[in-house]
């Protein structure tokens, strides 16, 4: 009776490393798979940031009152950026769905910044020109693109890391989009 | 030699180029220390495995630009901390918060080094108690007699070559 006992000990015994080894490789493999480069926003749930801005392409100023009332999209974007480039033509295409799009045009030429809108097309309402990135700061930007869905009271409701064109950005962004419409209308 | 001196020059040479350093001015000693305490305990989300003191990334620049300006305006190290995690989370500081959800980042080290110690006693109690009954167990006995079999075999052989070397 004892013996089996102490066989039954030492089985587990003898299995304790592969099965901690087996944690850690679980542990390791869930790390290896999320995206680092994915850092969630603290500031969803939140009001805008309040800020000022010139536009880019006319007289005027864009601030954070003039995000209120719709459903916006405003997206961070720079002639420099090349994953920009990359979302635009479904930046187009979101526009034309009707959604109000807000340009935030991040530390940019303001030459370069136009001819690159006359070379691919303006989906943009209207851009604000975040010459220093000083505003972007205050938004939490840390590349571009990003996109954030402001709802009708101004509260950030949602945020996109990267080209809104990856299917899995835009299919969150549009569940986001589905949701507050849902709740808003 | 020569070449040796070379490689260390060159090393040299991308040590400095690495840490970018701006000219930032200061009111006092007291807050240079804080800015550069800052500096290197905020992460760059850019390059995510350097801090904001280490890295060349414009955004890094900017913050450090900003670190500066705050520290200026006469704001403390923790209204600076507490600036930067509004924006970007506690993902911004290389030292996580002690809160609720990071307890097991802060004491599970501690509690695995713990049940280390704890088999560890275990193990040394289980040594000194075999060895202080003086029975074995029917795996050490076999090994015993293995070994003494062994040994006894190992003598015959020895006792035979000895003879073959006293002939020769």
């Amino acid at each position: 009776m004892t013996e089996i006992k102490q066989n039954n000990k030492s089985m587990l015994q003898r299995f304790m490393p592969l099965i901690i080894f087996s944690l850690l490789v679980i542990m390791l493999g869930v790390g290896l798979t999320l995206n680092p480069r994915l850092i969630p926003s603290p500031l969803i749930g939140k009001p805008v940031p309040v800020f000022e801005l010139p536009l880019l392409n006319k007289d005027g100023v864009f601030s954070d009152k003039d995000l209120k009332g719709q459903i916006t999209l405003v997206n961070v974007w720079a002639s420099w950026c090349y994953a920009c480039r990359q979302e635009h033509e479904v930046v187009k295409q979101l526009a034309r769905s009707g959604l109000r799009i807000v340009g935030l045009n991040y530390k940019d030429k303001k030459q370069d910044a136009i001819q690159w809108l006359m070379q691919l097309g303006n989906p943009y309402q209207v851009i604000a020109a975040d010459e220093s990135g000083r505003i972007a700061i205050d938004w939490g930007v840390y590349g571009a693109p990003e996109s954030f869905l402001i709802d009708k009271q101004g509260i950030i409701r949602h945020k996109v890391i990267g080209p809104v064109s990856d299917q899995e950005n835009y299919e969150a962004l549009m569940e986001a989009i589905k949701t507050i419409s849902g709740n808003q209308s | 030699m020569r070449i040796l001196l070379a490689i260390v020059l060159m090393a040299y040479q991308i040590i400095t180029w690495a840490a970018p350093m701006d000219a930032f001015e200061f009111d006092n000693k007291e807050q240079e220390k804080i800015f550069k305490k800052l500096s290197d305990e905020l992460r760059c989300l850019v390059c995510q495995n350097q801090s904001i003191a280490d890295s060349n990334a414009d955004l890094a620049k900017d913050l450090r630009t900003e670190i500066h300006t705050m520290l200026q305006a006469g704001k403390t190290e923790e209204q600076i901390k507490e600036f930067m995690v509004d924006r970007y989370g506690d993902y911004v500081l290389y030292e996580p918060p002690f809160e609720p959800m990071t307890w097991l980042l802060w004491f599970g080290p501690l509690v695995i080094f713990i049940i280390g110690l704890f088999y560890a006693r275990e193990f040394v109690k289980r040594q000194n108690s075999s060895a202080q009954s003086g029975e074995l167990s029917a795996e050490e006995a076999e090994r015993l007699r293995n070994l003494q079999m062994e040994l006894k075999q190992k003598n015959a052989n020895d006792k035979g070559t000895k003879k073959e070397d006293g002939q020769s």
